[in-house]
């Protein structure tokens, strides 16, 4: 049986993604408890130069399986490549972000493992020596403290949620592995991307998300909400009454059949907080709620509540911001 | 074109949630029960491609036996035949419930399956993926679009901000996400057309979970919040909070 943890890194643009730090960090902590050693993945095409960025955080040793045809992703052409590393490095716990990709890739894993997933845990403990990991359900309106019927067990972490691993003067060595692949083997075919005009992080993994509702009285009112969110360094989100009226479009919704986000600051504007939202975004880190109605329900979840309009509200806020960050 | 589609019965987002007294699952008391709101996306995808093309829509749910209730709206909505497989156990884990669905899919006769790429209960988004290895078909996630052509279709997935255009071959699963379809109201002629539909009623099978469940609870409680004022001039507050208090600015 397999001993210790592997933590399975995401870039993006030839960069690794802040999520592999916090896998690193809690990928240790685990390694540590269950008494194993801890190792990194790394899949893709050109991305073998990104090994020397996880040993800074920690992972003395690198799974590697640089191939062309996993150039671009495809959960077949992932998980394939995946399981021949977890078939070398023989870990007791997969980590993954449950990020975008992390929540096809890690059941489509899973699946060709044969094992469970816990998906999008938000805490994670060894008790004598068993995996013992919290995950929100509904949205975040209960938790569930779930643990492995046996191992090997794929689990996916929120993103945002595990402090990230320090940066050191760590080495890794790196392990090349052949998966083998084929071009039949990839079931799923991409043809083709569609890039928007500004691509922007998914709200999943975002830091910080400024949103807005009904209050905003129309769409031509949202510039204020991206203005607001691109002074902070933030995304824009929505609530689920402005997504359905065709507003706003519907990757931006927050909310239990939108996205369940845990940055650290959360900016909700004009939005009266149905259940189905709140449960949605009441992880994050910090609430600010701005709403005209003192009995809104948001305000019950908010850290710093402003009662007010948002048309007088968000230009000051706006302007206050730029004069912090000197923009 | 023969289309599976899952289904699942779940609490009204709308709802509140409250843990029942054992600490193991929800308390359905005052809960009101609805489709699992993306499967519901798929089971229209699915008859405007019926409505299109032909075929047969045959509805699948793993669920206590009030899921009948469900179906009949899936089969009032356009579908054409439902299976039930009744299971009342709590706890039933992904892999354990895409056994039993997969046993079922056994045998019905189709080209494509439809689900919601995720029910928003468990928030779990596996099943479909454990599904498809069981039935050896490809998964595509989240799609918004579909198209279909000879023996594959095309279809579109949104991921991060880009939309990736795929093909994949008959059989598959797709999974669906908001902004495909609007799903129909049920009119009342499709009502009275599914009371005479059928549902094949079993007992689903067991299964081995892989992860068992500890306990559950309520969520922790928020820090008690403040409002800072009134208006625009609550701003200065506001930025002195986030920057004194949060270090955010």
């Amino acid at each position: 049986m397999g001993s210790g943890v592997l933590c399975i890194a995401e870039s993006a643009g030839n960069e690794l993604k802040k999520s592999a730090f916090e896998l690193a960090g809690v990928g240790q902590r685990l390694a540590g408890a269950l008494g194993g050693p801890i190792s990194g993945a790394l899949v893709g095409e050109g991305i073998s130069g990104l090994v020397e960025g996880l040993g800074k955080r920690g992972l003395p040793k690198v799974y590697v399986v640089d191939d062309a045809a996993l150039g671009r992703y495809t959960s077949d052409g992932y998980a394939i490549a995946l399981k021949a590393v977890v078939q070398a490095a023989d870990p007791a716990v997969i980590l993954l972000a449950s990020s975008a990709m992390g929540k096809d890739l890690g059941p489509a894993l899973a699946a060709r493992l044969g094992c469970g997933i816990i998906s999008d845990a938000i805490a994670l403990e060894v008790v004598d020596g068993k995996v013992h990991a919290t995950r929100p359900v509904f949205a975040g309106k209960a938790q569930l403290e779930v643990e492995p019927a046996d191992l090997p067990v794929v689990v996916s972490v929120r993103p945002n949620v595990f402090e990230p691993a320090a940066s050191g003067d760590g080495a890794a060595e790196t392990v090349a592995v052949d998966a083998d692949l084929t071009g039949e083997q990839i079931r799923v075919v991409v043809k083709e991307l569609l890039e928007p005009e500004e691509r922007t992080i998914d709200l999943t993994e975002a830091d910080i998300i400024v949103s807005g509702g009904r209050g905003l009285k129309g769409p031509e009112h949202f510039h204020l909400i991206e203005e607001l969110a691109a002074v902070l360094g933030g995304v824009v989100g929505a609530s689920r009454a402005v997504v359905d009226a065709g507003w706003r479009p519907h990757t931006e919704q927050v909310g239990q059949t939108g996205k369940t986000v845990s940055p650290k600051l959360y900016v909700a504007c004009g939005i009266s907080g149905a259940i189905q939202h709140l449960a949605g975004m009441s992880s994050s880190k910090c609430i600010v709620a701005v709403n005209k109605d003192p009995e809104a329900p948001v305000f019950k979840v908010a850290d710093y509540g402003i009662v007010g309009d948002v048309f007088e509200v968000l230009p000051e806020l706006i302007k206050a911001v730029k004069e912090k960050k000197g923009l | 074109m023969n289309i599976l589609v899952l289904l699942k019965r779940v609490p009204d987002t709308a709802a509140k949630i409250k843990v029942a007294a054992d600490g193991m699952a929800i308390d359905p008391a005052g809960v009101e029960f609805v489709i699992n709101p993306y499967d519901e996306i798929a089971i229209e995808q699915a008859i405007q491609l019926k409505e299109a093309g032909g075929g047969k829509i045959t509805v699948l749910c793993l669920g206590p036996k009030a899921a009948t209730k469900d179906i009949r709206t899936a089969l009032a909505m356009g579908a054409d035949e439902g299976i039930l497989l009744v299971d009342d156990t709590a706890g039933r884990d992904a892999v354990a419930t895409a056994d039993a669905l997969a046993a079922a899919a056994g045998d019905v006769e189709f080209d494509l399956v439809l689900a919601g790429w995720k029910s928003v209960d468990t928030d779990d988004g596996s099943v479909t993926h454990f599904l498809a290895a069981k039935l050896g078909i490809p998964c595509v996630t989240l799609i918004t679009k579909l198209e279909l052509g000879d023996g594959q279709v095309a279809a579109h997935r949104e991921v991060e901000g880009v939309t990736e255009v795929v093909e994949v071959k008959l059989p598959a699963m797709l999974t669906v996400q908001k902004g495909l379809v609007e799903p129909r109201y049920t009119s009342l002629k499709g009502i009275m057309m599914a009371k005479r539909k059928k549902i094949d009623e079993r007992a689903a099978e067991a299964g081995e979970p892989k992860i068992r469940i500890r306990t559950m609870t309520p969520p922790p409680p928020r820090p008690e919040g403040r409002i800072v004022g009134e208006g625009a001039d609550a701003v200065p507050a506001l930025m002195q909070a986030l920057s004194d208090e949060q270090k955010l600015l």
